[in-house]
């Protein structure tokens, strides 16, 4: 039954990051973040008690909803949104079937190496990372840059949590991610000063 | 009372209550004043020793347990806190002279304190947690809420947050090779996991763009102080790695790496700030040249290697708070930093010129300044291991000094007849001067850090001994 679970979370999880790469939309971002921290929560709780396994969920909500909050006072254009980067769809689809078959290949080995964590952990984890690890390669904008990192992090809190079980760790891992939330609403108010200015 | 409550929760709680101080010159000495008393008291009061004063006794314990987990500060840690915390005091004495204390001090004491609580908690790999929390606290240090965020924040962002994911499951895989060692795949794998981990952390080629970058768009003196702190603890925590695993340790293959990569940083950071146009990218590429005479002095036999590595720490403190400060004065008699705007500046900031110069010339190891003695002694190591390295390691000395000389002739290239109208104030001709005489009496009498540097290596169990 909780590998069923399981393989819905992954399922959940690349719906989510999937999502993040191709909507420009801030509101369905923030949505699909939130999501993608209930399905870490479940991946999770494959190796740690419900008590600490929420701690990620809650921290995660918590991190979205700040994001979510400081987005909303915000006007709609991006001032750091550049034109070079590849912005359509279909190129970003294209590059997310190509890290999803990448992940489907190393599955086998990482899972080996990180003391047989489950198919289904090492699978999500690693498809966080990897849709990550894209996010960051395409974008220079704020939001987007932090979504990168809290789901590159989310990736490899998944993984670790299969082989580490400290509540210090977890609870430092809960600052990190509230802390990059924080970080990310900062600098998206700095940089929305300018184009207050400049209006 | 506990080493890890004096010198991390109590530099914590001073850094968020001096947020609500907004006098540059309070918080500067009182900031300065705090990290050279917490210097003392490391540098004077042993730990783990009961201390009489008539019928009061005083004894500070070694560690705090934490969620489970202990922050350990071990007796023979004394002097790098003395020296770390008497770092911080020099820069925040100097916060004045930059206008950045507001910023300055009261977030360099938190990500001091975390950088403590780095070196100090048990198991040591989750220090990586750590320094990510120090990184987070840098962004506000590094921008203002008033003006947009560059590109180099974030990539300093993004590299140096992904530096964590490495370092963690490194040290699992680690402990999986103490348990069975003669597996090599899971050696090999641990170890290439460590070496992305460090390469982000201490922005080893070619993932240092950010630090150029930040230089362009941020507060010198800001960032100069994380070019001090971040890798300092960073090669410290690292030194940790091979203090911990002996075969890491023994390894002919990470010792061939270090020494690559070293004067791979030492090469490219000499050649690219020789070819530099802009005063702040110069001082980027001589920390990273910097780094890599850290990495170079790591490489060597450890009984040789750690003493130069200790050695380095106090010229790099001095020299890119001189430095940095330096540039920050030029900063604000300039329309921009590059060449073209900065040329003459000499006879607006004589001393921020000087400063700036003696400062280059320190890091590129010119006689009689703080850095010569430190890299004289590395140079001559690594000349009895291999040649070609050392000559290397000229090549990349002779871009730094390169840059050192370009930018001495731009800054004193002024038109006929232009009058001296120094604008410094007297903080900064004070701290600049002070820095300087520091920089010469290093290079002069590199015996006086003796009392400091003496019982570094003690803080390894295998290291330098």
């Amino acid at each position: 039954m909780a590998i069923t679970f399981a393989w819905i979370a992954v399922i959940l999880l690349v719906i989510t990051s999937t999502g993040l790469l191709l909507i420009h939309d801030w509101r369905w971002s923030i949505i699909l973040l939130a999501m993608q921290y209930l399905g870490m929560f479940v991946l999770t709780l494959q190796h740690w008690p419900l008590s600490m396994a929420s701690v990620k969920v809650v921290a995660g909500w918590m991190s979205a909803a700040i994001l979510g909050m400081t987005r909303s006072g915000l006007s709609n254009e991006d001032p750091l949104e550049e034109s070079i980067w590849p912005r359509g769809r279909l190129f970003r689809l294209f590059a997310a079937v190509i890290v999803l078959l990448i992940v489907a290949v190393v599955t086998p080995g990482v899972d080996n190496i990180m003391a047989d964590a489950g198919f289904a952990v090492t699978n999500g984890s690693l498809l966080l990372i990897g849709m990550g690890l894209l996010h960051l390669g395409i974008t220079a904008r704020i939001l987007p840059v932090i979504m990168g990192l809290m789901t590159v992090l989310a990736g490899f809190e998944i993984l670790y949590s299969s082989v580490e079980g400290s509540v210090l760790v977890a609870a430092l891992l809960a600052v990190i991610n509230l802390g990059l939330a924080l970080v990310g609403s900062y600098l998206m108010l700095a940089a929305s000063r300018q184009e207050t200015e400049s209006t | 009372m506990n080493a890890p409550t004096v010198w991390i929760i109590v530099p914590m709680v001073f850094g968020v209550l001096l947020l609500f101080i907004n006098n540059q010159r309070v918080l500067s000495v009182l900031g300065g004043l705090i990290a050279v008393v917490l210097a003392l008291i490391a540098q004077f009061i042993p730990i783990e020793v009961a201390m009489k004063f008539g019928s009061f006794s005083l004894k500070i314990d070694s560690s705090l347990i934490v969620l489970g987990r202990v922050l350990l500060i071990q007796p023979a840690e004394g002097s790098l806190l003395s020296l770390i915390y008497g770092a911080a005091a020099l820069w925040f004495f100097g916060a004045e002279a930059s206008k950045t204390a507001t910023r300055l001090v009261p977030m360099g004491f938190m990500i001091i304190a975390l950088m403590v609580a780095a070196i100090a908690v048990q198991p040591f790999l989750y220090a990586a947690l750590f320094i990510e929390m120090a990184i987070l606290i840098a962004i506000p240090m590094l921008t203002s809420i008033y003006a947009p965020p560059g590109r180099g924040v974030l990539r300093f962002l993004i590299y140096q947050t992904l530096a964590m994911p490495f370092i963690l499951v490194a040290g699992w895989l680690l402990a999986g090779v103490e348990a069975s060692p003669g597996d090599l795949a899971l050696t090999a794998q641990s170890a290439a996991m460590l070496g992305m981990g460090f390469a982000f952390l201490l922005a080893i080629f070619p993932l240092y763009n950010w630090i150029p970058l930040l230089l362009e768009e941020s507060s010198p003196y800001v960032v100069g102080f994380l070019l001090w702190i971040l890798p300092t603890v960073t090669i410290i925590f690292g030194a940790g790695f091979l203090d911990r695993y002996s075969w890491l340790r023994s390894s002919p293959q990470l010792i061939l790496a270090l020494r690559y990569l070293g004067l791979l940083m030492v090469v490219t950071g000499g050649g690219f700030a020789a070819f530099q146009r802009h005063l702040g990218r110069i001082m980027a590429y001589g920390s990273i040249a910097e780094t890599g005479f850290s990495l170079l002095a790591l490489s060597l036999d450890f009984k040789l290697g750690i003493p130069i590595l200790f050695l380095l720490i106090p010229a790099r403190a001095l020299g890119l708070a001189v430095w940095s400060l330096s540039l920050t004065v030029i900063k604000e008699n300039v329309e921009a930093m590059r060449f073209g705007a900065a040329r003459g500046v000499l006879r607006i900031t004589p001393l921020a010129g000087a400063g700036m110069i003696v400062a280059a010339l320190s890091t590129s190891a010119f006689p009689l300044l703080a850095g010569f003695p430190a890299r004289l002694a590395l140079w001559e190591s690594l000349s009895r291991i291999s040649l070609s390295s050392a000559l290397w390691m000229a090549i990349g000395i002779i871009g730094l000094l390169t840059s050192a000389f370009r930018s001495l002739a731009v800054i004193s290239m002024a038109e006929e007849y232009t009058t001296w109208k120094p604008r410094e104030n007297r903080t900064q001709m004070l701290m600049l001067g002070l820095g300087m005489i520091g920089l010469f009496v290093l290079g002069l009498f590199p015996q006086t850090l003796q009392f400091f540097l003496a019982n570094l290596p003690l803080m390894f169990e295998h290291l330098g001994r």
